[in-house]
Order: C-alpha cells, then structure tokens, then sequence
C-alpha cells in the first residue's frame, strides 16, 4: 500500500507541480507556513533531467518549519525567528535529498515545538484535516494535516513528548517517534535534548519503514546518534504484547477505548498474545515531564538573545533590555511559561525537590518498562485520552492542554520507539489512534507489527 | 496552596531574561501556580536510593579527533544571519 511508490515513476516537475497545487487548494487548513517552490521546482527538473536519483526519486515531502531547509526561512512558527534564512540544512533532509526526495514546504507547529495542538504557533492555528472547527494536535500539526490531505505522501516532524504521535492520531495517519538516538538532531531548532527525537508522518506502515531507513544512523554533528540499527523485517510471529491497563482508565474517552479493544482484538485474531499489564510510574511521567522538559527548555532557549540571529527589540537602552524585550517579544506565552518554570525546577532550593526527584522518578519509570520488556515484544494503549478536540477548549488552562499527553510521554522519557497507527473513527467521524511502544532499538519490529494488521486505511 | 507569588514571577523572569508586561506576568503567576501544584505531586514518590535518569542513550563519552570542521559554514554566513552587521561583524545597540 506504499503511496511512496506512486511518484517513484513519474515526472517529478509534475509531482512537485501536483503538491504545490494542491497545497494551494487547501490553504484553509493553515497546515503549511511557506512553499519552497523555486528551488523545489529546480531540484525537480534535476531530478527528471537524471541529475538527482535514489529511492525517493522526485518523491514530495514536507518539513515542519523546525528543520533548518533551504528554500524559505526556518521560524519555528516563532517571530523569534520569523526572518532566519537557514545557511545549513537538517542532515535529516541532506539524507532525503541525497535521495531525490524535494521538500516543497514548511509545516505548521506550536511555536518552538512547545504545545499540543498548533494553537500555540504565532501565526496561527493548523485546522483539523477532518472538521475544520477542531484542532490539527500538536505540536507537528501541520506536517500530520499535510499528509492527512494526501498533499505529499510523507512529512517530517520532531517528537519530545508526543508532537508525531498525538497529530498522527488526530489525523488519522501514521507517526512515528523512534528510539532515541536514531536520526539525527542536527540542524533541527532544539527543545528538550534528553528527549527530542526526528521522525515521520505516512499513510501507510511501509512508507515509514522507507523513509526512517534512509533517516537512521550516526551522525558525527550529532554525538548521541546510534550506530545504524534501522533495517525493515519481517513480523515475528506469537508476540506477547501488553496492554497498558494504565491507559484504559476512566479518563479516557469511551470511544477511544473501543478503538483500542478492537485493534487488541484484531492482534489476537492474528495470532498474538494480548495481556493486561500495568504501569504504575504512567500517572506520575507527565509531572516528570513537565519538569525536565522545562528544565532543557529553559537551557536551550538561553540562545536566543536579540544579538547573533534572531528577533531583536527596537530602541534598548540596558543590555537586561536587549535581552529581555527580544525574548518577551519574539517568544509566545507557552514559551515563557515553559521557560520559566524551568528556571523555578532548577533554582537553587527547588533543584533537588523538583529536578532530581523528577530524575530519579524517570529511573523507577524506566525500571518498570525494562521489567516489562523482559515479558513482552511491545506495549499497546490508545495515544491521547481523547480525538481532536475543539479549537480553543483549552487554550486558557495549560494542565488541560498538557493532560492530552499523558500516555504519550512516558515513552519519551524512557527514550523507546513509539508509533501511533490509524484504528478508525469515532461515531462523530473523528480518526483514532492506537500507540504501539517497543524496546528501545526495536523501532522497525514495531512497524513490522503494524504493516501485518494494516486495515482498511482511514479515509477522509 | 499558592507558592508562586507576585515576586517569584518577577524573580523567574529576571532569571528567565524575559521583561514581561504586567498583564501577561498576572496571567503567567496563575499559570505557574497550577503547573508548580500539579508536578509537586511527585513529593509523594519515596526514591530513596534511586540514582537519577539524566539521558537514555547507553552511550558513554563519544570521541572525535581533534580537528577543525567549519561545518561548511563560512564566518560571513553566519554575521549575516545577525539583525545588524557591519564590515563582518555583528552590531549592538550601545548600551553603556
């Protein structure tokens, strides 16, 4: 069911020509911040010209505008960085093209990656690809809506606590958040380091195998990438699989419960083992999320100062003004938030109730996953407690909007390879995904897994 | 149970280099009020004698050789990526 293999045989001037239409044709999503058309189009006639070839020959994709490209400014959907003009480009996108893959655009995010649904990008909110009043999730949600519209058959993203795969869910594509240290982070604008990883959006599990297969490997720009481990394979069979009872609570909206008991079911009509197991550390990793995170947040936003690149404030007088007003300037308030309570976890007094204890319940929580891992071949729940939510529920309460995380980000912590995959809709038409999470390097058995069930693809 | 006061929030911008405006420094007390509630939680969770978690990578130190990799970037690239420039170098406003 590749779409990947649709464009392998045809022009790419045309395939470039067809996404950048339809791009145009759907500008109401608000899924896309910039169309690097103009280079797109010269790489394109390269391609067709035999200058440029490889497993994605002349194959569309899409960035979210967090990966350093060419061909338009990289802003984080930030006015930070509204005007940075990248002079280098991500080695995750150097690996596509080197390919023949041609980015023609820039996704949509919560500026600086911060947030849940794209609401919180300073230009503006990404719609939901199935109703327009809802929100597209976050923070990739451009890139899943992009490929939701069958605009290009693949998008890039970046994953540190769910931005692959709660938009995945919500648009009812594929999204994969991999084991951390897989693909490079180098040239993509940083969050968090201990738990930011790259991965992808598709409609389809053998897609994805495609494009992590060429993302993957050790990046000497970016010294926690592994040795090259990614190799597509075939699917064992009689997995013992877990279903994580922590994630089938209450809580969880009925509906998406059902969809995850189906698709159980559907793993034991394939001949798997399904059992309930539990994971007690779950109800606390969104608190330790929301301290460590904040916490690399903090360090890794001290950068943006108003003086080497960037936003800077008009008529300063002090430097703590320079500073201050381009920061208040070109961060939204998510960012500042975030920023700050980092700051409040690491101050002295604070830093040992707050950071430490948080990294010492991330080692009780990565004890229980290995313990588990010792049993079984992966782990299945729903991704987000709910489908996509309405545009503005909970922008003005932030432990509502974090709360839509909560089953995504113990898998971040704990660096294993996660992936969301299309279970069907709500009886509202609202698509539903379901979280297969896997030992750490486990990446393409997870997919493996999911391409041998792959059901009737969710249709717009 | 307030712990983020009127001061804290000024305290944190200050040492966060944010100079807020009122409006938004009242909003963000309330905000960091709740999210500083809601992570204390984990004061419950007995970790005596847990080691912290700090990265997940099993990697130990990596090495390189010692040699100067420009990256492919030129010096005059990156000055020209600053709001202002002059003759290759970065200006400031004057603030002495």
């Amino acid at each position: 069911m590749s779409k990947i293999a649709d464009y392998l045989n045809q022009s790419a001037v045309e395939n470039v020509k067809q996404a950048i239409a339809k791009a145009r044709q759907n500008e109401s999503y608000h899924a896309l911040l910039s169309l690097t058309e103009t280079r797109a189009l010269e790489r394109a006639a390269k391609v067709d010209n035999g200058l440029i070839g490889g497993r994605l020959k002349g194959v569309p994709f899409v960035v979210k505008d967090n990966f350093l490209a060419f061909g338009a400014p990289t802003t984080a959907a930030s006015k930070m960085l509204e005007n940075f003009n990248a002079p280098l480009q991500a080695t995750a996108v150097e690996k596509l093209e080197a390919e023949g893959a041609i980015c023609i655009g820039k996704a949509n995010l919560d500026a600086f990656a911060h947030g849940g649904s794209t609401e919180n990008s300073a230009f503006g909110p990404t719609k939901n690809a199935f109703d327009q009043t809802r929100v597209a999730g976050g923070s990739s949600g451009g890139s899943a809506v992009v490929t939701a519209l069958d605009i290009v058959p693949f998008a890039l993203g970046s994953d540190t606590g769910g931005s692959i795969r709660e938009p995945a869910s919500f648009n009812g594509v594929y999204g994969i958040k991999p084991s951390y240290g897989t693909v490079s982070r180098y040239g993509v604008v940083a969050m968090a380091s201990s738990t930011d990883t790259i991965g992808c959006f598709t409609t389809n599990a053998a897609d994805a195998e495609l494009v992590m297969s060429i993302m993957s490997g050790r990046d000497p720009k970016d010294m926690t990438t592994l040795p090259d481990f990614f190799a597509p394979t075939a699917v064992k069979p009689s997995q013992r699989i877990g279903l994580v009872k922590d994630f089938m609570s209450e809580g969880v909206e009925p509906e998406v419960r059902d969809r995850t008991n189906e698709y159980v079911a559907k793993l034991r009509a394939a001949g798997h083992t399904v059992e309930e197991v539990e994971l007690p550390m779950a109800k606390y990793a969104l608190a330790v999320y929301y301290i460590v995170v904040p916490a690399e947040v903090s360090s890794n936003l001290a950068r943006y100062d108003g003086v080497r690149y960037g936003h800077r404030a008009e008529a300063v007088k002090t430097l703590a003004e320079l500073y201050g007003r381009s920061r208040d300037e070109g961060f939204v308030t998510e960012n500042k938030r975030r920023i700050m309570i980092g700051s409040y976890v690491l101050s002295s007094g604070f830093f040992d109730a707050y950071y430490l204890q948080a990294q010492k319940a991330r080692t009780l929580l990565v004890n229980e996953f290995d313990q588990l891992f010792t049993d079984y071949d992966a782990l299945i729940g729903p991704v987000a407690p709910m489908p996509a939510f309405a545009l503005g529920a909970n922008t003005a309460d932030p432990i509502k909007m974090y709360l839509a995380d909560i089953m995504t980000v113990p898998a971040s912590l704990a660096g294993l390879p996660a992936i969301s995959v299309p279970a069907g809709k709500t009886s509202a038409g609202l698509p539903v995904g379901v979280q297969l999470i896997g030992k750490r390097r486990a990446d393409a058995q997870l997919l493996a897994l999911a391409k041998s069930l792959e059901c009737d693809e969710v249709k717009n | 149970m307030t712990q983020i006061s009127r001061d804290d929030v000024q305290h944190l911008a200050q040492l966060s280099s944010l100079q807020l405006s009122d409006d938004e420094a009242d909003g963000l007390r309330v905000d960091l009020d709740n999210i500083v509630n809601y992570i204390h939680q984990l004061s419950e969770l007995d970790t005596t004698g847990v080691e912290p978690t700090y990265q997940v990578t099993d990697l130990q130190n990596v090495w390189r050789d010692d040699v100067v990799d420009d990256y492919g970037l030129t010096g005059q690239a990156l000055v020209k990526l600053a709001p202002d420039a002059v003759e290759n170098q970065i200006k400031v406003p004057k603030v002495l």
